[in-house]
């Protein structure tokens, strides 16, 4: 049956059901709900290390703590509900949530990635929100990858590379949703298990936010029909892939995203005129996990009609229409009175609706086929399994010496990384999602006449306000200390809220982590979630929501262990926006931050093939404090353009600078550089943390460096016309690149 | 004459999706605009409206060709209104979607309604969707659409789009368009010289760098770029050290409110 019950578990079962067999309805729903995809019995479990500690819930004891411990009152709701959902202006809220479609898009790459676009954009509706844009991080093997080096099973990452972009952009567009920020990286790591990262924003006026069923309330069901299409799909994403993957293409959803987008329209109207009581998407464990959970949250319990919900096939089984994942559908609960006009806006709006059953009070899943009852089961048993207990080996990163040899030209190593396939351009990609749609995009992904690579998006949801929401994400999987990784995830993505004018960010986690049954594994995993409070808490930024998804193992291994870190700010007003071009001949380049000796998993390492050194880690405190200046700057309108220092360091980050601006260029002292390391190019290609490149008012400098006094900071030269780069290295040397030939090895044209 | 009574009707379908920044770009400058769901539009009528718009989207998921089935279900449900709505002298604007609409309607290129569409809005040379910011030059500027801009002026608006190319059947369709002074923007380079085809000054391949086209008469227009996305000045892809006080695409919604101001019905 599929079922992916543990041994353990289908003991405990055999317990509970002394009096009588379960159907086969029943064991479906326990193996969709119980499953790790939609209970995270890791993060929820017990882990006990090697070092003798027993954590209870590292969800609970890092994460969640410490968002509990900041305690913001501009925190609406935070890990209940299908996003995170944040206060906004003018009576409005933002609503947040990133999820992941991996293994769907590892077997069916346009119909995975399509379907992880609708399901976090049914997340949003979920919270009655209206998506106002959308984020995207994917993660591939290398396209240079030889057939010869595949398994059996595994894809080829330029056919999953092809299919999961044209996935991404089909239903973005297609729903009119602007695709606005992201990156797309490539790795070995990730040829057996390409990443897809979904994220959406979207935003609710705060009185809407409606989560109130009530006894007597009637489920109605609306969307799409139900159909075999994504039968096991959790299951599926919770299990390692295997050469036999394929098998289970039923179990990836197919997208039809108008159905979604006639959807959208109802569900915003009803929203509008506060027609129901409650509403939740039907995503991972389908119908199932959607009437039990909304039935749950309200403490009732809900009897189904399966003969009410309207098929794609005619003869599927109960248990099939019970855990089928087929897209575009949404449940929401509707006082009888309010019946016939949410049945009426539905049908305007050309979408298909019904009466599927009613909230009762019996605190109990009822699920009835021709009368008769096949699921029978009580809410608290089936939302409360038995807790799962991990083993953690705590990693410890061997030291490594380094022996590189300081080249000669820094400029050819500039150009190099520039054209790495993890700094240059996205542009490909980028073009293929509609970033405009709504006309509500300030700061776009490729931003200036010469297109260059924005920190951070900004939207402008509401009409009559100019605060804008501000988008970042931070992502470091090559940092091979899992602590001090999550730590620079998290300040990047401060770092690129803050580059644009972004603060009171609020983050979201995304874990995609290999098998937990392996110790190691667990031991990386339990290191990251410490980070994960200790900075969010030291860096006064709370989680709001958050998702994992483990067992990404395939014939190649374990993927690469990856935290996505996404980052919600706002803008009090986005006429102050700074963006990445360069603006004024003559005006100073300041460097804020100090570079120390971290390359280790840095760009630059790895193009040389070098492992060792120093991780970049984190003075929270620095952090802050630099971050604070910078947006004070910001506000006093001191700052012309800004950019972040992150992957490639000061040197790309200068070159993406020039990329972004028309005829201007900059001249860099690296001698003028706060620093602790003798090397020109440790210099030009570190990746410490807290570090950003600015463009100073020519006229109003004196104010920006009061600003920033007492902390590292270094006017490093001024903005030139004509020139690209002009880097005079520690030892006096000159280093020049062009504009133009920047320009082409970061676009490839 | 006061703007009062002049009123836009900005339609949508399943899958449209830029009705409602273009009704804010329509109100911004005046001009009452409702919008309506095509299963409503047989409650209203065509003619309490000055102006038609039809927006931008992937109207029934574009399946088929982009715009044919809204092309055929505006044909079926408001053929002889739109016929005499278009007779009268009245507005209609398609953009993006709305151009392909138009296009598969038979309304466009030609007078009045074809029989079967004469030109085509086919899948972009680069085959794939396509978002970036163009420069677009006024070819006609005596067009109710086009009447605040100078001919020869180089505007900046975004497109969005994957099937944009413009075909004609032949030669001297062209150049029948051309004699006409049909067309009403083309694609051109940043100086405003031709692109000639240019990726990706022109980002689709079209004949002729063709980006928008009207009727004979002028009062019907669309266009491939997108207007409204270049509205407010904050909507603009450069901004300078200041975000500036407007986009160009303010321009072809203020050139409708001067025709409607110097035109009595």
């Amino acid at each position: 049956m599929g079922l992916g019950i543990s041994l353990e578990r289908m003991r405990y079962l055999k317990q509970y059901f002394k009096e009588r067999p379960p159907t086969d309805v029943e064991l479906q729903m326990i193996g969709q709900t119980w499953s790790e995809h939609c209970f995270h019995n890791v993060f929820k479990g017990d882990v006990i290390t090697d070092d003798g500690r027993l954590i209870n819930s590292i969800l609970k004891t890092y994460i969640m703590r410490s968002t509990k411990e900041l305690d913001k009152d501009w925190c609406i709701s935070v890990f209940e509900d299908n996003a995170g959902i944040i206060d906004f202006d003018k009576g409005y809220a933002v609503a947040a949530k990133v999820e992941t479609h991996n293994h769907p898009s590892a077997v069916e790459p346009f119909g995975g990635a399509a379907t992880g676009v609708g399901g976090v954009i049914r997340d949003i509706l979920g919270v009655w929100g209206e998506p106002v844009a959308l984020t995207d991080v994917l993660c591939f093997g290398p396209l240079e990858t030889r057939y010869d080096e595949l398994p059996p099973g595994v894809k080829h990452p330029r056919y999953l590379y092809r299919g999961v972009v044209a996935g991404i952009g089909s239903y973005g567009n297609n729903m009119g949703i602007p695709t606005v920020s992201g990156a797309v990286i490539f790795d070995k790591g990730y040829t057996g298990n390409v990443v897809v990262y979904c994220g959406c924003i979207g935003i609710l006026p705060k009185d809407a936010y409606v989560r109130n069923t009530r006894r007597g309330d009637l489920a109605v069901l609306a969307g799409g029909r139900t159909g075999r299409d994504g039968i096991h799909g959790v299951t599926f994403a919770s299990a390692e892939l295997t050469e036999e993957a394929e098998e289970l293409r039923s179990a990836v959803q197919i997208p039809n995203p108008i159905v979604e987008e006639r959807l959208r329209r109802a569900i915003l109207r009803i929203r509008d005129e506060r027609l129901a009581t409650g509403i939740t998407d039907l995503g991972g464990g389908g119908l199932s996990c959607a009437a039990g959970e909304m039935a749950y949250r309200s403490k009732l319990g809900v009897d189904i009609e399966l003969d009410m919900v309207p098929l794609k096939a005619p003869d599927m089984a109960p248990w099939e229409i019970w855990v089928s994942e087929s897209q575009e559908r949404m449940l929401l609960s509707v006082p009888e009175e309010n019946l016939e006009r949410v049945l009426e806006i539905f049908s305007e709006e050309d979408v298909e609706a019904s009466v599927v059953g009613r909230f009762v009070e019996t605190g109990r899943v009822r699920v009835f086929t021709r009368k008769t009852v096949v699921c029978d089961l009580d809410l608290v048993f089936l939302f409360n399994p038995p807790k799962v207990t991990r083993r953690a080996r705590i990693p410890r990163l061997t030291p490594a010496w380094v022996d590189l040899k300081e080249p000669i030209d820094l400029a050819g190593e500039i150009l190099t990384l520039l054209s790495d396939p993890n700094i240059r351009s996205k542009e490909d990609v980028i073009r293929t999602y509609d970033h405009e749609v709504r006309g509500c995009t300030v700061v776009k992904p490729l931003h200036g006449e010469e297109a260059g690579p924005s920190d951070a998006a900004v939207v402008k949801p509401l009409r009559d306000s100019w605060t804008g929401i501000v988008i970042s994400c931070g992502v470091n999987p090559f940092y091979p200390d899992p602590y001090w990784m999550a730590a620079a995830s998290i300040e990047e993505a401060l770092r690129n809220n803050a580059a644009v004018g972004g603060r009171r960010v609020a983050i979201l986690d995304n874990f995609v982590w290999g098998s937990p049954e392996n110790e190691d594994n667990m031991g990386r995993l339990l290191k990251a979630v410490e980070a994960c409070y200790d900075f969010s808490k030291a860096l006064d930024t709370p989680f709001i929501s958050g998702k994992d998804s483990l067992y990404n193992e395939s014939p190649l291994g374990p993927v690469r262990p990856t935290l996505l870190v996404t980052g919600v700010g706002i803008i009090p007003d986005i006429r102050n926006v700074v963006t990445i071009s360069l603006k004024e001949e003559g005006s100073r380049v300041y460097i804020i931050g100090s570079t120390k000796e971290e390359l280790r998993g840095s760009a630059y390492f790895r193009l040389k093939g070098v492992d060792g050194g120093e991780v970049p880690k984190l003075d929270a405190k620095l952090s802050r404090s630099l971050i604070n200046s910078l947006i004070r700057a910001v506000d006093e309108k001191l700052v012309l353009s800004c950019h972040d220092l992150s992957e490639g360091g000061l040197g790309v980050a200068a070159a993406e600078m020039v990329v972004a601006s028309k005829n201007l260029g900059i001249e860099l002292d690296l001698g003028k550089v706060p620093s602790n390391t003798a090397r020109s190019d440790y210099v030009l290609f570190s990746e410490s943390t807290s570090r950003f490149l600015v463009e100073v008012d020519g006229a109003r400098w004196r104010r920006f460096e009061e600003l920033f006094s007492g902390l590292p900071f270094s006017m490093v030269g001024r903005v030139a016309r004509g020139i690209g780069l002009r880097i005079i290295d520690l030892k006096n040397g000159l280093h020049e690149l062009s504009g133009s030939e920047i320009k082409k090895a970061w676009r490839g044209y | 004459m006061s703007l009062n009574g002049f009123k836009a009707c900005v339609l949508r379908t399943g899958g449209t999706n830029c009705d409602l920044e273009t009704s804010i770009a329509l109100e911004e400058v005046g001009i009452k605009a409702e919008i309506i769901h095509m299963n409503r539009i047989e409650n209203k009528s065509l003619l309490d409206y000055h102006l038609v718009v039809f927006p931008g989207g992937f109207s029934y998921g574009d399946y088929v060709r982009a715009g044919a089935v809204w092309g055929k279900n505006v044909l079926v449900k408001l053929r002889i209104e739109l016929e005499r709505f278009i007779e009268e002298g009245r507005l209609v604007l398609g953009i993006c979607n709305g151009f392909q609409v138009l296009v598969e309607a038979g309304i466009l290129p030609g007078d009045g309604v074809s029989e079967t569409p004469s030109a085509a809005l086919a899948n972009n040379s680069s085959a794939r969707y396509e978002c970036r910011w163009v420069w677009l030059r006024v070819e006609n500027n005596e067009t109710p659409f086009t009447m605040m801009m100078e001919k020869g002026e180089v505007l900046r608006i975004p497109v969005g789009h994957a099937e944009g190319r413009f075909l004609t059947r032949s030669e001297k369709d062209l150049e029948e368009l051309k004699k006409n002074r049909q067309i009403v923007f083309r694609y051109v380079l940043p100086n405003g010289d031709c692109a000639n085809g240019l990726y990706p000054f022109n980002p689709n391949g079209s004949t002729y760098d063709v980006a928008g086209i009207c009727n004979r008469k002028g009062n019907v227009m669309g266009m491939m770029p997108h207007p409204e996305r270049a509205f407010f000045g904050w909507q603009l892809v450069e901004w300078g050290k200041t975000p500036p006080e407007r986009g160009d695409g303010r321009k072809i919604f203020e050139s409708i409110v001067k025709y409607f101001r110097e035109r009595i019905y």
